[in-house]
């Protein structure tokens, strides 16, 4: 069935009908009518300098018909190319259109308790787990209207739980695929690290080129327990056609780590918010984040991070390329709150322009209501030095060719920090995809 | 007779509305050593950029044909291809691009795809010419340039140079800022290079160069143009001279160069 879903007509009807065939807990519907409701009140995002009016985030398939993969090896090449390979394989969950199309987690890693299944299922059997954390610490669905539509019509998800003191030394890497250049992929991650655990996870979104109006939106919430952390990968790669709105969150408790390592290569308009709260005294978090903007591609990002607890740290390493008639803003945002003293917040980021048709910004926000505290920023927007290209084609490379250079040069210095292997290369791999 | 490597004529070049080249004129031949010797200032590396096709030069009248062909129509890129190499005077730094995969992708330009240089192929040529150069290993691996001191740079422009097999190299001031260790290490590499398909222009302000790199001829350029040429007794002149004594016997007075070589 293909539900057409148009500006303010969601209907009550069809929400509940979608949710009782998904067999989901009574609280789980109570939230999507809730969400329902508020969507048709909440005004839009407001993002820093960039005017979303126009962009689509409601008109959109949201069931769509395919013909289900049965193992990985069905998948297509430029798919497949993103599965991690060697240490990084084995745990993996695939997720097309939205549905879960193949899952595999170890023995051992079951054994000590660790689930990692996609949303439905999850609901399904650990519904009090997931009611423990879907929309409670790290997101709100009240926030804009984009939350609230994300509660009403959540359709795709990962949940990953890691019990207390259960160190993961493998990464698991959740791949959301979607085919339809229509649909609306309405996704929700949960990963909850308990006290004293670690894992490492990764998930990818991306989508056939195919010509179409589709919409993704994303929200995933990370819940850093006490003494616990998280290496949280992600490379984004849908394809020009997908309005992208995504949302992740962090919530950090005493002495917890969180470690973003985000490849945003959506060739979409993308609005994208990081955030995370350091909520407990020590808490660190640190952000490495490349992009590139091509063709006329619109995007937004922010990268927000707020210090609660005394003695936290952040950092944050942005890096965006802009070629062609792409623009994007920057926005970084870090928010040290009173109380939260001997903390420490950094952050730089660096924008380059390829081509003069090309914009970026970067605008660094530093809100500080702690004396006590370090806290800096650096920021820097320019446009490709012509003697820097005139040198490297003095030596016979063509200008493509060392445009493609100083990209992956100007990226590199994020790109070799990524604390995930697996990331570093999938990375390399669409990054050359897209300079190509 | 066989066409020349580099036949200039009449050149001038501009920067910013500025005339800087005012009538060059110069021919080299097949594995000839050329030096055009000159006070600072005077447009050596003006006309070395302007040879390279630097973006910021204005070509304003004259011809260069490179082995018979236009070179001024030809993108730099193409400049290169055709086998136009300049050891710049002041080299570019790019960061988190290493001088290893710089070094081969500008090889493999010189290549159809599909047929690039293996790397172990690659890898051993490279080690080779580093120890000719006195560079450590470890220049392989650092970002092309990024934090080279003076003389880093001028062994990563010769390191280039051996590395790309030019038909003409254009050396400008690469003996500036290196000890005479260094620049006898520097000669050593243009030195392996010499054959009779390899054609060479060394810009340089002082003579000591040329005692390690022996030129067919030296030019002496001056307001923009070849004032005076001749031998290497030519050089060994001005070793001794200076310009102002050539300036006194060609009766040109410049207010802006007052330097003794
Ligand atoms: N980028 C530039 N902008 C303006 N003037 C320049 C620039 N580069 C060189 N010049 C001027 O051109 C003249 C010749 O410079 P140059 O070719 O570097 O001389 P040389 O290499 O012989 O020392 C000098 O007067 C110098 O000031
Ligand atoms: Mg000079």
């Amino acid at each position: 069935m293909a539900t057409e879903i148009q500006g303010a007509n969601y209907d009550a009807n069809y929400i509940a009908e979608f949710s009782k065939r998904r067999n989901e807990p009574e609280w789980f519907t109570d939230l999507r009518k809730k969400g329902l409701e508020l969507s048709e009140s909440l005004p839009m995002p407001q993002p820093e300098k960039t005017r979303i009016v126009g962009w689509n985030f409601t008109e959109f398939e949201h069931e769509v018909d395919y013909t289900p993969i049965t193992s990985p090896e069905d998948l297509p090449q430029h798919v497949s190319r993103l599965v991690g390979q060697g240490e990084q394989s084995g745990n993996l969950l695939v997720l097309q259109n939205g549905k879960n199309a193949y899952t595999q987690l170890s023995e051992d890693l079951k054994n000590k308790g660790v689930i990692f299944t996609d949303l439905e299922t999850a609901l399904r059997e650990h519904g009090d787990l997931v009611k423990k954390y879907y929309f409670t610490e790290a997101a709100d669905y009240d926030t804009d209207r984009l939350t609230a539509l994300h509660a009403a019509l959540v359709n795709s998800g990962v949940f990953l739980y890691v019990p207390k003191n259960v160190e993961v030394d493998v990464p698991l890497q959740a791949l959301s695929w979607q085919e339809n250049p229509n649909a609306g992929l309405i996704s929700h991650t949960i990963i909850v690290a308990d006290q004293g655990s670690s894992v490492t996870y990764v998930e990818n979104f991306l989508s056939d080129k195919k010509d179409g109006r589709a919409v993704a939106n994303i929200i995933a919430e990370i819940y850093v327990g006490d003494n616990a952390k998280v290496q949280f990968g992600a490379v984004d790669n849908l394809a020009k056609d997908v309005t992208a709105y995504v949302n992740r969150r962090g919530y950090v408790g005493r002495h917890g780590q969180l470690e973003w390592a985000l490849g945003q290569m959506n060739d979409g308009n993308t609005l994208s918010e990081t955030y995370t709260a350091l909520v407990g005294e020590g808490a660190v978090t640190n952000t490495k984040a490349v992009s590139i903007g091509n063709g006329e591609q619109k995007q937004n990002f922010t990268n927000h991070i707020k210090h609660f607890g005394k003695y936290t740290e952040s950092d944050m390493l942005i890096h965006g390329v802009q070629r062609e008639g792409a623009s994007a803003i920057f926005n970084g945002v870090t928010k040290i709150e009173h109380g939260a003293s001997k903390s420490d917040g950094e952050q730089t980021q660096r924008v380059l322009m390829l081509s003069s048709d090309a914009r970026g910004d970067a605008n660094p926000i530093l809100l500080i209501d702690e004396d006590d505290v370090v806290a800096g920023h650096a920021a820097s927007v320019g446009r490709i030095d012509p003697v820097q290209l005139y040198y490297l084609m003095s030596r016979g490379i063509s200008e493509h060719e060392a445009e493609r250079l100083v990209i992956h040069g100007f990226l590199e210095p994020v790109v070799s920090q990524l604390p995930v292997e697996g990331v570093k290369q999938q990375l390399v791999e669409v990054i050359e995809g897209k300079v190509k | 007779m066989s066409t020349p490597t580099l036949k200039i004529e009449n050149l001038h070049v501009a920067i910013e509305g500025k005339e800087i080249v005012k009538g060059f004129n110069l021919e080299i031949n097949g594995g000839e050593i050329h030096a055009v010797m000159g006070p600072n200032g005077t447009g050596k590396s003006t006309l070395a950029s302007a040879l390279m096709g630097h973006p910021k030069y204005e070509i304003t009248e004259g011809t260069v044909l490179f082995e018979g062909q236009d070179l001024l129509e030809m993108e730099v890129d193409e400049r290169a291809r055709a086998g136009l190499f300049l050891a710049m005077q002041y080299p570019s730094e790019i960061s988190g691009v290493t001088n290893a995969d710089f070094l081969r992708t500008a090889i493999n330009a010189r290549r159809e795809e599909g047929d690039e240089i293996p790397l172990m192929k690659f890898i051993k040529t490279l080690d080779k010419k580093m120890e000719t150069l006195d560079m450590g290993e470890e220049f392989a691996q650092r970002y092309l340039n990024e934090g080279f001191s003076g003389g880093e740079k001028k062994r990563n422009e010769i390191l280039q140079l051996m590395m790309l097999e030019p038909k003409l190299a254009v050396l400008d001031e690469i003996d500036s800022g290196l000890d005479i260790d260094a620049l006898k290490v520097v000669a050593k590499g243009v030195n392996e290079m010499r054959s009779p398909h390899f054609g060479c222009l060394i810009i340089t302000h002082y003579q000591r160069m040329l005692n390690y790199i022996k030129p067919d001829k030296v030019h002496v350029m001056m307001q923009g143009r070849i004032v005076k040429s001749g031998g290497p007794e030519l050089a060994e002149r001005l070793e001794a001279e200076g310009y102002d004594g050539l300036k006194k016997e060609l009766g040109i007075e410049d207010e802006t160069v007052n330097q003794e070589a």
